[in-house]
């Protein structure tokens, strides 16, 4: 976990300082120029920071179904523990990928929220989790709640193919990747970036994964102490 | 032919992090009868309902044995009868209803519907067999019950605080009841009573 | 894993039990009128509403079916939990663990709502004919599929959270909470489609919104089936 740590500090540190201090220019000549983007300009630096985060968010949304499923199989409560604070952490990412993605929209294409289908994904997926912690919040029993809101997450853990691979090739968007994108529709944007942009972004990626393993591991540990150092509230 | 054997291995049962019980085992088997007694509390309904199936153990296992053979969860719903004060019958529906209605739900309609007529006679509610139970006493939807759980013929007979809300007739019947339940099969009964734990050959206290 | 359920059942006791079951919530539905009644006089309530706010005005078709499908989804949120809540409110859950097994109840309770949901959408269907000169139905086909397998969708859906919220507490207003994120997939679709309906497009356009349909029942009916055991048994 200390690598973790020390891994997360570092990548996240120097994608904060590439992603914002690397100018660019339109004919990059060097490893330390980003070629300008037509239509994006310096505001394609987002993509270092707002993809993260969504990813961390999907990431957090598929480990707190996972131990879900775990606690389903083995009853141990643990596994809940590690489940709901994915969940939390998956939360906070997915507001922090909506904020950064609405305030870049707004310069970029106009307004702070278009409905494009990621958009709505990323809205719905908010929603799924704000109605997780309702449904905790609204039973008593420990077991019962550990229960239930593993099934809550899986069975909304099984609309999400539609999210991902439907939805965007039935509505039309503005993200990469959606139907009417030069680029194909697909369920993954296509990466077209040149080599420097892209050693960062998938820096980035692996930063904000660390980060992601770090965070929830010490609120897992948070929560067990808290959990063992709470009475039973029967 | 009811040889049928009862075994609770380890069973445990945690409520937010509180222990019910742990740790209980016994096995009883036909013919046969044991009771579960203990204070206010002790958790003499949970471990009813762990045996009827109707509740999981948080650890440990109740294991149903048929001729030596484990049965699954699901065969096993036909050899258990239940009668609970948790429990509650539809009450827009007439005794009659309810009792083909859920027979027809165990899929067992044609084998046990002669049962009804004698059963109904017997705990005093076949003149009353058309009207909605929800019109009942709470003293006939406890006969009521016994109809319920005795229709299917069931080689387990659980019963949790048997004689509540019962006047002396219903007390005689269930006891006549339970006369015949462990001298042929197998009977469970849950129980503050010591007259009626007294009913029972084996006990374990909670 | 679907045979090993299946295996201790003999077929035919599975539907002869299955049968008996929505009989009886048949027979106790039209005895005590608890979701009907209310189903019904709601849809009346909410069309009205909409007839009195766009009295005057000529909606797009998108708009029209929108409210159509707005109005099916508030409906089915006040009617179909009863299906569970009123099992658990009077205590006969009991009974049913004790005789039925969880795939039957499953079953048995997911067509029962099936055939609400159907009787609920016929209803609204008819209300719009009768009163929205703009829901002139153009391609029958698509919307009879859109409809049928949209109504099925969303009773899958309808069914598994009501049975996790029969378990917690604030039940009236968790449901809609807790089923909204998950139905979203399936409300776009069927707003999409039923507007190709009202535009009287050829039902070779909607084939892309019929087959999501189709997926979305048959991911959330095997999903809440394998998922159900454990929400059942306390």
């Amino acid at each position: 976990m200390k690598f973790v740590k020390l891994g997360a500090a570092v990548l996240v540190t120097f994608v904060i300082i590439a992603g914002i201090a690397i100018p660019t220019s339109s004919s990059p000549s060097s490893l330390f120029q980003f070629p300008v983007i037509p239509g994006l300009e310096e505001r394609a630096r987002n993509i270092f920071f707002h993809v993260p985060t969504a990813w961390t968010t999907c990431l957090a949304f598929l480990v707190s179904m996972f131990f879900g499923i775990r606690y389903l199989r083995t009853k141990n409560i643990e596994y809940d523990i590690w489940s709901v604070s994915s969940a939390s952490l998956g939360f906070l990412f997915c507001f922090l990928a909506t904020v950064t993605g609405s305030v870049w929209a707004k310069f970029n294409w106009g307004s702070f929220w278009n409905w494009d289908p990621r958009e709505t994904s990323i809205f719905v997926l908010l929603l799924i989790y704000g109605a997780y912690f309702a449904l905790r919040s609204s039973l008593e029993v420990e077991e019962t709640r550990a229960k239930l809101s593993a099934v809550y997450s899986i069975v909304a853990g099984l609309t999400s193919p539609f999210f991902i691979f439907v939805m965007p090739r039935i509505m039309s968007g503005l993200h990469p990747g959606a139907k009417g994108d030069s680029g194909g529709s697909t369920p993954v944007a296509q990466l077209h970036m040149p080599p420097n942009m892209l050693t960062v972004f998938l820096l980035s990626l692996l930063g904000f994964s660390l980060l992601f393993v770090w965070m929830l591991n010490v609120r897992v540990r948070l929560a067990k102490l808290e959990y063992q150092q709470s009475t039973h509230h029967a | 032919m009811n040889d049928i054997l009862v075994r609770a291995e380890n069973i445990s049962r945690t409520f937010n992090r509180r222990t019910i019980f742990s740790e209980i085992s016994f096995s009883v088997s036909a013919p046969g009868s044991i009771s579960i007694t203990g204070k206010n509390g002790a958790g003499k309904s949970t471990l009813a309902k762990i045996i009827a199936g109707v509740l999981s153990a948080s650890k440990g296992e109740i294991i149903y044995e048929l001729d030596g053979k484990k049965i699954d969860d699901e065969r096993r719903k036909a050899h258990i009868g239940f009668v609970s004060p948790y429990l509650n019958l539809y009450d827009e529906f007439s005794a009659m209803e309810n009792l083909f209605l859920l027979l027809r739900i165990r899929a067992s309609r044609n084998q046990f519907s002669g049962k009804i007529e004698p059963l109904l006679r017997r705990f005093n509610l076949w003149e009353r067999r058309e009207d909605a139970v929800r019109a009942y006493s709470t003293g006939m939807k406890q006969r009521l019950k016994y109809v319920f759980a005795l229709a299917h013929s069931p080689s387990v007979l659980i019963l949790d605080e048997p004689t509540t809300n019962l006047d002396n007739d219903g007390i005689k019947v269930v006891k006549e009841v339970v006369r015949e339940q462990k001298r042929t099969s197998l009977l469970i009964v849950a129980t503050n009573d010591s007259a009626e734990a007294a009913w029972c050959e084996k006990s374990i206290q909670l | 894993m679907f045979e090993a359920v299946f295996a201790n059942l003999t077929m035919m006791s599975f539907s002869t039990a299955t049968y008996a079951l929505i009989e009886k919530d048949v027979r106790s539905e039209l005895r005590t009128r608890y979701a009907l009644n209310a189903l019904l006089m709601f849809v009346v309530t909410a069309v009205s509403t909409i007839l009195f706010a766009l009295r005057s005005d000529n909606p797009s078709v998108e708009l029209l079916s929108g409210m159509y499908w707005v109005v099916i989804f508030f409906t089915a949120m006040s009617g179909l939990s009863r299906i569970f809540v009123s099992e658990e409110e009077r205590g006969t859950v009991l009974v049913l663990q004790l005789i039925a097994s969880p795939s039957v109840v499953y079953f048995g309770k997911l067509l029962f709502n099936s055939a609400l949901t159907l009787v609920l959408t016929t209803a609204v269907t008819v209300l719009y004919m009768l009163f929205f000169p703009g829901f002139l139905i153009k391609s029958y086909d698509i919307l009879f599929c859109t409809v049928l397998f949209g109504s099925l969708g969303f009773a899958a859906s309808a069914t598994i959270i009501a049975a996790i919220i029969a378990k917690a507490g604030a039940r009236g207003t968790l449901y809609p909470v807790l089923s909204f994120p998950i139905l979203i997939p399936l409300l776009m679709t069927v707003m999409t489609a039923t507007a190709r309906a009202l535009a009287g497009e050829p039902l070779s356009n909607a084939i892309g919104e019929l087959q999501v349909l189709v997926g979305y029942l048959l991911v959330m009916v095997a999903g809440s089936f394998l998922l159900f055991d454990y929400v059942w048994k306390d």
